[in-house]
């Protein structure tokens, strides 16, 4: 069916996608690395003029950027480690022969659907609250202080706050996955006397690898710019603590105003999405061919 | 499993699995529970499970007292706005791709996911300016414009995946049979893709509702739906807990449902058909 007509056919019905997908990743990208070599705050606009890579070597000599760069990772592992080992096991759960089976999965997936500032805001005041938070109330009723959630360890919380977004995500993801698995193989080893551990792994193991491996593809991409929970909860304090490298950059432009700075900062950070995207896209590629 | 579980076990993991199940949902649950009480009964200590002053009047106070109605509406108009725009664009792509594939065809299939790799904090300064000149800013229409953007590659991504499966023999059938263009278009292939399509659109109107990244940098006031409203509700300091609930509520109900009627399609639609 491929006639030279219908091949012209076919690239002009994908040429507006391309093009305003290209615009969008190119005219913003090129504007940036321009900003990032220029003199630009919004405070002093009569001040300008080409600064070289000051905005660059202030970041890599700036301990808030080794910081938030560690915060970002720490923020992306450590909700991918959570909601992988969690979900698989929540999975494993709900696939055994229960009853309301239909419900569960309504009930695991709600979270999914809150968006990030209700989500953030949920936790923030009705569960992590000081004083009228529910968390300090079970503390007070075991005689115990409260806990200060967002003060004292705000990049915990925020993993914890992603994670419980995520989890469900994770679990059905992984729910679909064993649903495919024939529970012919499972008896047959169980049968032949195989321990349950032995069963997880090296049946539903290796059968939820494909499954493990997107779930971590797709989560990447969407926890490396984690923004609204941050914004909603801690404001990347106290101090520079719960600051993530998408989160500086956001201070650097919206709140200094320091559109150069901040620019600088938006380039490595797409160096670091391509580090990271670089290892993705040969397992998505993978998937893809088979 | 269709092996017979002895009911002592059923009874046991069924207890576990709510049990579990109900965690991951308390905190919402807890923040519907909390919408219907009044203030005082909101931030009681110790909590109120069931002996609460229940009352409707936290919705009625944010319904008709701030400008929730117009922030609700620009939820709408954004999501709905930007997920139909990407489907116009989308569906002739996505169609091509699937039906006319190209020896490069996987590659730009490739590059267009990329493209949702780029941290939006890069693009994010160009962007506030462009939008700032240009009086998109803090309008509807500057928001639909990069939502739409934003989810292309995935509203791409994913009707391709459901296309794909349409098989090419049944066009040539048709074709045999003497099909035109437009009785193939109509009769064979909308019938099949609308499922698909469908599913897509429920699925990116859910990312375009929830989105908050965007909806904070790009507006103020004027524009700001939902999620840019919730987000600046700042530390609203005990006395307003129940009406912060009530508000929160109403912003997740919609996707909430829309979400649960959608749930199936969501695992092949987010996992590009990885899994099914």
């Amino acid at each position: 069916m491929s006639t030279q007509s219908t091949r012209l056919a076919a690239r002009l019905m994908v040429a507006p996608s391309v093009f305003v997908l290209f615009i969008w990743m190119i005219v913003p990208l090129a504007m940036t690395l321009y900003f990032s070599f220029r003199f630009y705050r919004l405070l002093t606009p009569e001040r300008s003029g080409w600064v070289g890579l000051t905005h660059y070597t202030w970041f890599l000599n700036s301990p808030d950027f080794w910081l938030a760069l560690f915060n970002t990772l720490a923020l992306v592992g450590g909700v991918l480690v959570i909601t992988v080992i969690l979900g698989v096991l929540i999975a494993l759960l709900i696939d055994q022969p229960v009853k309301g089976q239909g419900m569960l999965r309504i009930l695991v997936i709600a979270p999914f659907f809150v968006m990030p500032p209700v989500a953030a805001s949920i936790w923030e005041n009705l569960f992590m609250h000081p004083q009228n938070g529910l968390f300090s109330a079970i503390a007070r009723g075991f005689g115990a202080q409260p806990i200060l959630f967002l003060e004292n360890y705000p990049l915990m919380s925020v993993i914890g706050i992603v994670s419980w977004e995520w989890l469900p995500f994770a679990t059905l993801i992984f729910l679909t996955a064993l649903q495919s698995l024939s529970s012919e193989q499972l008896e047959a080893a169980e049968m032949d006397g195989a321990s349950p551990l032995n069963r997880f792994r090296y049946i539903i193991l290796p059968h939820l690898t494909r499954a493990i491996t997107v779930v971590i593809l797709i989560q990447t991409i969407f926890l490396l710019g984690i923004f609204g929970e941050i914004f909603t909860t801690t404001q990347g304090g106290p101090g520079s603590a719960s600051t993530t490298l998408p989160y500086m950059i956001f201070k650097q432009a919206i709140v200094a105003k320091d559109i150069g700075r901040a620019a600088a900062g938006g380039i490595i950070a797409v160096i670091l999405a391509n580090i990271v995207a670089y290892f993705l896209m040969r397992g998505i590629g993978r998937h893809l061919d088979n | 499993m269709a092996r017979a579980a002895s009911p002592r076990r059923k009874f046991l993991t069924t207890l576990a699995a709510w049990a579990v199940a109900l965690v991951i949902f308390f905190p919402v649950l807890w923040m519907i529970l909390t919408s219907f009480k009044t203030e005082a009964s909101a931030v009681a200590m110790p909590p109120e499970f069931l002996s609460a002053d229940w009352t409707f009047e936290n919705y009625e106070t944010v319904w008709s007292r701030s400008d929730y109605p117009r922030f609700f509406w620009n939820s709408v108009v954004i999501s709905v706005g930007s997920t139909l725009l990407g489907l116009a664009i989308a569906i002739p792509a996505a169609w091509a791709m699937a039906f006319v594939p190209g020896k490069r065809t996987k590659d730009l299939l490739m590059w267009m996911l990329s493209t949702k790799m780029m941290p939006a904090v890069a693009v994010m300064i160009p962007l506030y300016l462009v939008f700032q000149r240009t009086g998109l800013f803090d309008t509807k229409l500057g928001l639909v414009l990069a939502l739409m953007l934003m989810n292309l590659p995935i509203i791409i991504w994913m009707l391709y995946t459901y296309f794909k499966e349409i098989p090419g023999e049944i066009l040539e059938a048709a074709r045999m049979d003497g099909a035109s263009l437009w009785n193939e278009i109509v009769y064979v292939l909308t019938p099949m893709a609308l499922p698909g399509i469908a599913s897509t659109m429920l699925l990116n109107i859910i990312l375009a509702w929830n989105e908050a990244f965007w909806t904070i940098v790009l507006t103020t006031t004027k524009a700001a739906p939902l999620s840019a409203f919730i987000a600046s509700f700042s530390a609203p300091q005990g006395l307003f807990y129940a009406k912060l609930s009530a508000a929160s509520a109403m912003a997740i109900l919609p996707i909430l449902i829309l979400g649960w009627f959608s749930q199936k399609q969501l695992v092949r639609g987010l996992t590009f058909g990885a899994v099914k």
